[in-house]
């Protein structure tokens, strides 16, 4: 037996011990609180208390529970509301300013400095943007002589008035993912589509848009998976109201976990809420494979 | 096919000037190297013709066509990149096929332009594929097609040479010098690589640092080259440059002395021949090896290449002056070993101290 063959011997175990802090780690933090939720959801258990076995009680309570179903549709509003109009103008920015020179890198910061910026504070500004008390919006109605709008006390505009809020928040990530994106096309395959006739729009469409696909997918699938899990903005800005216009999932986890303690029940529905994303995300990720076959 | 006329081209990058004030005719049919090193300006000037960099002022025509403001796809002209620049994502046939589409060419015509351009090139069985799935040739190939299918007046090619390996150039040269018979268009190529451009181009436009140097036949910018720049950058080794002194008379070619003392009686007629700082050129093979004799001069052997079928031999006179010859393959020459240089004295070279070449009278060109 050579040297070779017993340091290949010890390599697995060598192997084992450099991941075994991760495994650890991941355990720990991810897969039991995730196997613990998904028991947890079984049971009808207290925040301070005992719990009892209940099976698929607390599913059965969520499909008859009107609030939860309004949080449901709430979610899959909001993310309908969000994620199309961030990726478009993620994508516009991204077109426009992937330039060399100092005016472009300004705005690419300008346009990026809003996702450092805590969800508090964020609100705050755009509590003072909305509200038709002396808000930007309705002052800019006011001398246009229109009437100020109540956007965070109507139900129908509370849901668009917090993703017009989250798209200002959350642009500067997928912008950059975009920026990243395009860089990676050769600037000799413009030239060679300039050369060829191809209208600007055709560029775009035959040229651009077909190499940034991957980067497209990424974008879609980190903001769908970031918008189902709205909470923050609605919780400070709306507490949810009025009348639950715009309390989405994950509020409605709140209150059931640490307002009403029933952790059991709010288990449940945050298991409903991971199913959503995971269908949402492998719809998505099975519909562009299909199209690049 | 169309002729391709630029006047007066001046170009700026910022404080840098490309060229200033640079004038070129090409005839019709014309097949033109741009020959010069890495940043000469000859990329810059093809992408110029091609729309894809601006001229700061001049005027390009194209048969009898104004060009210059027109946009890229408007001029006429296919260029085949030097990374090919295909589309990663289309197959073969819509690379291809892309440029006619975008022109609202009828479908009929596209497939039947698109077939004629696979038979001629030989890539019937690509047209399927992906260019990610091809060889460096293949996609060369491809790059050819979408252009020729284009049907343009003038063909640019930029370097398209420089990214295949060495067995494969000498065959893509070859075909290369075969499209040109039978795509009959004005082509223009772009090229750092002497032998490309002496053996494709009807005509070569050496150019060093923004200006043209010289624009003659492969074998006029070979035996009569206009300075030393040229004379330097074409042939491989490069012509021996040596400082000589022009001996007084008054004989009607000029007789020089080298460095060591030897005289050289060439062909280059004494007349507007500056007196000093002139400098002899010799090509390696008008430079031979023989045993040391009196009158001629003797130098010792520095270094040897032997290339099989001849051998280059790096001597230095006496006075250390450096002399490139060249021997037979079966070269008896040792380092160190002191030799006899044979000159072909008829066919050497003087260049006055502004670079200049005089040549010797009655020599091809």
């Amino acid at each position: 037996m050579s040297a070779g063959d017993g340091y290949r011997g010890r390599g697995g175990l060598v192997g084992y011990l450099f991941a075994g802090p991760y495994l650890v780690a991941y355990g720990a933090l991810l897969v039991y609180p995730l196997l613990a939720g998904m028991a947890l959801s079984l049971h009808k258990a207290d925040l301070f208390g005992g719990r009892e076995f209940v099976a698929f009680e607390n599913y059965r309570r969520l499909v008859s529970d009107t609030v939860f179903r309004q949080a449901v549709g709430n979610t899959l509003y909001f993310t309908l509301l969000t994620v199309p109009a961030l990726t478009v103008i993620s994508l516009a920015l991204a077109l426009a300013l992937n330039k060399a020179g100092r005016l472009a890198a300004f705005f690419r910061g300008v346009f990026f400095s809003s996702s450092v910026l805590s969800v508090t504070i964020v609100t705050l500004i755009w509590r003072f943007v909305l509200t038709p008390d002396g808000g930007l919006i309705a002052n800019g109605l006011k001398a246009a002589g229109r009437a100020p709008i109540p956007f965070l006390s109507d139900p129908h505009l509370a849901l668009p008035g917090i993703a017009l809020t989250t798209v200002w928040w959350c642009l500067g990530l997928p912008m950059m993912l975009f920026l990243a994106g395009l860089q990676q096309i050769p600037g000799e395959l413009y030239e060679a589509a300039a050369l060829d006739g191809t209208s600007a729009w055709r560029t775009f469409w035959r040229i651009t848009l077909p190499l940034i696909g991957r980067t497209l997918l990424v974008v879609v699938l980190i903001e769908s998976v970031m918008q189902f899990q709205l909470f923050g903005q609605s919780q400070i800005m709306t507490q949810g109201g009025p009348n639950g216009a715009s309390r989405p999932i994950v509020l409605f986890i709140y209150e059931v976990a640490f307002r009403r303690w029933d952790v059991g029940y709010a288990a449940s529905a945050s298991e409903v809420l991971f199913a959503l994303i995971l269908l949402a995300s492998a719809l998505q990720y099975a519909a562009t494979r299909e199209r690049r076959r | 096919m169309s002729s391709l006329e630029l006047t007066n081209i001046s170009k700026r990058f910022g404080a840098v000037s490309v060229f200033q004030g640079l004038s070129l005719t090409i005839a019709a049919g014309e097949f033109v190297a741009f020959l010069g090193p890495s940043g000469c300006g000859k990329s810059t000037l093809l992408r110029i013709i091609a729309g894809l960099e601006r001229a700061d002022s001049g005027e390009i025509r194209l048969g009898d066509q104004r060009i210059d403001t027109l946009a890229p796809g408007a001029r006429g002209v296919a260029m085949v990149f030097q990374h090919y620049a295909l589309y990663p994502h289309m197959t073969v046939r819509e690379n291809i096929a892309f440029g006619l589409r975008n022109g609202g060419a009828p479908k009929a015509e596209i497939a039947e332009r698109v077939a004629e351009a696979a038979r001629v090139l030989e890539i019937g069985p690509l047209l399927d594929k992906k260019p990610g799935t091809l060889s460096g040739g293949e996609r060369q190939r491809v790059a050819i097609g979408r252009a020729i299918v284009k049907q343009p007046r003038l063909f640019l090619f930029d370097e398209p040479l420089a990214n295949l390996d060495a067995a494969l150039r000498t065959r893509t040269r070859l075909e290369l010098a075969q499209l040109r018979r039978r795509v009959r268009a004005t082509m223009i190529m772009v090229t750092h690589d002497q032998v490309e451009a002496m053996t494709l181009a009807d005509r070569v436009v050496v150019m060093n640092q923004g200006e043209i140097q010289q624009v003659g036949t492969p074998m006029q910018i070979y035996d009569r080259p206009a300075n030393t720049f040229v004379a330097g950058f074409v042939g491989s080794p490069r012509m021996t440059l040596a400082p000589v002194g022009l001996v007084p008379g008054d004989a009607r070619f000029a007789t020089v002395r080298l460095g060591d003392g030897s005289q050289v009686s060439t062909r280059v007629p004494r007349a507007d021949l500056p007196s000093e700082g002139l400098l002899l050129g010799l090509r390696p093979e008008c430079v031979r090896l023989g045993p040391p004799r009196p009158g001629e001069p003797t130098a010792q052997v520095e270094f040897i290449e032997r290339l099989g079928d001849r051998t280059l031999v790096y001597v230095k006179l006496g006075d250390g002056t450096a002399v490139t010859a060249e021997d037979k393959g079966a070269s008896q020459a040792q380092v160190g070993q002191t030799v006899g240089l044979r000159l072909a004295a008829a066919a050497a070279h003087l260049f006055g101290p502004d670079g200049r070449g005089h040549h010797a009278a009655g020599r091809a060109g």
